[in-house]
């Protein structure tokens, strides 16, 4: 099911995450939180990009735990805490975050 | 015993039994799929929080070595990935000291730090699990 | 422990590093092609030999005689079928089964 931004066209998965990471953009995370009614604030971005850093270090989708530890080390502990990353991507941080940054679905997540 | 399932509540007669899992890895990583299969098995369960190690016996050792580069065979190379096990909580890296040095290598090759222990060492490490299993 | 082989030892290191490994009164179980290490007069023999002085060393029968080994196996290893392969599993303590 392919998702189309500026009239470009991006293959996805049947559950909307993004086939070839090298296609993402943010016009396209903007697109795919947009279909989830959900507009991306600073804070989503920061999130984002700190996945999207931590793809190319390791090569894989953090779980929700190891995310949210290494948030709270980055970020401090007002953000690396469930409560916080869950109000920001209620369809799960790891889950829908990696959606939005075009990596695949974390390891593990069903 | 240690809580550690992160605030995650759970029956007690589930949450306090910690088992011994000992992951054997002997194969090089390009070959075959065993490796990776092993490698995800071990971040899938790390969520579980049992007592995790893993050794590399044989061409395993291979899985570990610096210097990757797999854009021309066409393949991901997943040794990155060893490195964020200590973020899913995995400390326990062993190294057959014969099997490495058969192959030219030291711990200085390895793109993690491991615990080099000789074989009759390492039988001991097996010997006292409760499951092993092995890739 | 248990131990089990299920490659030849022709084939694969899995045998060697096991016979490396058993430590004494462990028990290993030859199955599938593992039982090609179970036999007379082989290059393996004599270590399979050594090793049964401090390990216990099975060989799944049904196996043996898919492959027409049936009076080749090594004096004292112990000729078992899948319900003795099922006691073995249900007595010791942890399995490794070597690749």
């Amino acid at each position: 099911m392919p998702i189309v931004v500026n009239g470009q066209s991006y293959e996805t998965d049947e559950e909307g995450y993004l086939t070839n990471r090298n296609d993402w953009n943010e016009d396209l995370a903007k697109e795919m939180a947009k279909v989830d009614n959900c507009s991306l604030s600073d804070n989503h971005w920061e999130v984002i990009n700190f996945l999207r850093e931590y793809y190319d270090e390791y090569q894989i989708a953090p779980a929700v735990r190891v995310l949210t530890k290494a948030i709270g080390k980055k970020l401090g502990p007002d953000k690396g805490n469930s409560k916080y990353l869950y109000e920001l991507f209620p369809y799960g941080p790891a889950k829908q975050a990696c959606k939005y940054a075009g990596l695949p679905k974390p390891t593990g997540c069903v | 015993m240690s809580e550690t399932t992160g605030g995650v509540e759970m029956d007690e007669d589930v949450s306090g039994v910690v088992k011994k899992f000992l992951y054997v890895n002997r194969k090089a990583p390009y070959g075959t799929i065993y490796a990776l299969e092993s490698l995800e098995v071990v971040l899938i369960a790390a969520a579980f929080d049992q007592d995790v190690s893993l050794v590399f016996l044989d061409d395993g050792v291979y899985q570990l070595a610096k210097g990757q580069h797999t854009k021309t065979i066409d393949v991901k190379n997943f040794s990155p990935t060893y490195r964020a096990l200590e973020g899913y909580d995995i400390e326990k890296l062993y190294v057959e000291k014969e099997s490495l040095e058969a192959r030219g290598l030291t711990t200085e090759d390895l793109i993690v730090p491991v615990t080099l222990l000789p074989a009759a060492e390492m039988a001991e490490l097996m010997d006292g699990q409760d499951v092993v299993l092995s890739f | 422990m248990l131990h089990t082989v299920n490659k030849s030892p022709f084939e694969r290191n899995a045998l060697e590093r096991c016979l490396q490994y058993a430590k004494k009164g462990s028990a290993i179980l030859l199955i599938e092609d593992g039982v090609y290490g179970a036999l007379k007069g082989t290059a393996v023999t004599d270590k399979v030999k050594k090793a049964m002085k401090n390990v216990s060393i099975y060989a799944l029968y049904p196996d043996i005689e898919a492959r027409g080994m049936q009076d080749r196996a090594i004096d004292g290893i112990r000729l078992v079928d899948y319900g003795g392969f099922v006691d073995l599993v249900a007595e010791h303590r942890n399995v490794h089964s070597w690749l």
